[in-house]
């Protein structure tokens, strides 16, 4: 073998096991991760978590959300989208993953309105405005408060409940339940319990597309 | 003349098995990076700059073989493989953790990865950054024969 050959054959070679390695992998991953659900049902939807539309929808979305996120911010739109371009047939159920340093305090705040019935407005306006109470990727509570003015929400209220041992324990619980299923980053979605086979809005879209025709087969 | 022949061939040989450690702990960090998810810690970035480039300077230096490309691949090997001591001494625990400049993100000291009880990512990179170094020191010495 010439050196030419030789070195062309082995850097083939090589990107080769990278790709299938990366391929075998990811395959592995999405498999592991399907099965951790299936195993872990309970882990997937409490009884606490939020939900959005109709409680008997076929398809169900649970999205494991951080405030922070901005990416999750990108996603809202597009879930909103689906949700109402399926209005019977599919809910959307809310888990909080807060892995952004003091996004656990911003939660309490969305859960705290939850209490006076405007989780969602509430969490719509931080997200619309995530830049300005999460400078630099760094969320600040004391930031948020502005962004929830002409709610109708009842502050004084709200700074006493978000410290509520019930929500520390919800918090705490979703992250939890995102350590047993293995998320570590956000947004993850789970269409009926099927994880997105790698991440994108066709991505989510084909995958719920396929949930809705299985729910129309049965 | 067959001995120069020879004894540069040699040398083409170990720049070459040079680059193919430097192609394979390029991937492989790649792999660990990007397809398993594991975030990088600080020292590991600046492994990362000697490493990565090796595979393109070696390259560049088969085709047809230049000798000096040792010279010019041999400073990325070295500030790579004093990289790669340190952080070892870092997970080892020889330097305290006070002295570590890296403390926000992942922790250097910290091991994300351990195979077989023993092997972990800063002894591979202090394996690969060695293994390239003696490489290219034996091409050096072989092809100057």
């Amino acid at each position: 073998m010439n050196k030419r050959t030789l070195f062309i054959t082995a850097a083939a070679a090589l990107l080769l096991t990278f790709i299938v390695g990366a391929l075998l992998y990811t395959t592995q991953k999405k498999e592991q991760s399907t099965q951790l659900v299936d195993t872990n049902r309970d882990a997937l939807i409490r009884m606490h978590s939020p939900t959005l539309g109709k409680p008997d929808a076929p398809v169900v979305i649970v999205e494991f959300l951080d405030p922070a996120c901005e990416t999750c911010r990108a996603f809202y739109p597009l879930v909103k989208d689906i949700l109402a371009a399926n209005p019977d047939q599919v809910r959307l159920v809310l888990r909080y993953a807060p892995f952004h340093n003091g996004s656990d305090k911003v939660v309490a705040v969305l859960e705290a309105a939850r209490k006076q019935g405007k989780l969602w407005p509430a969490l719509e306006a931080l997200l619309a405005t995530q830049e300005d109470w999460s400078p630099n990727h760094t969320p600040q509570v004391e930031l948020v408060w502005p962004h929830l003015e002409g709610l109708g929400l009842d502050m004084e209220k709200m700074r006493i409940d978000m410290h509520a041992p019930e929500i520390a324990n919800l918090i705490a619980q979703d992250l939890a339940d995102g350590e047993t299923l293995k998320v570590n980053q956000t947004p993850e979605f789970f269409v009926n319990g099927k994880p997105m086979p790698s991440f994108g809005y066709e991505q989510l879209i084909a995958l719920v597309d396929q949930a809705l025709n299985e729910a129309k087969q049965k | 003349m067959p001995s120069l022949d020879h004894s540069s061939n040699t040398a083409w040989t170990l720049v070459f098995l040079a680059w193919v450690l430097a192609t394979i702990s390029t991937l492989g960090a790649l792999f660990l990076g990007e397809v398993m998810g594991y975030t990088p810690c600080q020292f590991c970035w600046y492994q990362r700059i000697a490493m990565f480039p090796l595979v393109f300077v070696l390259a560049a230096g088969l085709f047809p073989f230049d000798p000096r490309v040792i010279r010019y691949a041999l400073p990325l090997a070295v500030v790579g493989w004093l990289l790669a001591v340190f952080q070892m001494a870092l997970v080892v625990g020889l330097i305290p953790e006070s002295v570590t400049p890296c403390q926000k993100g992942v922790p250097c000291s910290e091991l994300q990865v351990v195979w077989f009880g023993f092997v972990n990512i800063p002894l591979l990179s202090v394996l690969a950054f060695s293994s390239i170094i003696a490489l290219l020191f034996s091409a050096h010495f072989k092809g100057s024969k």
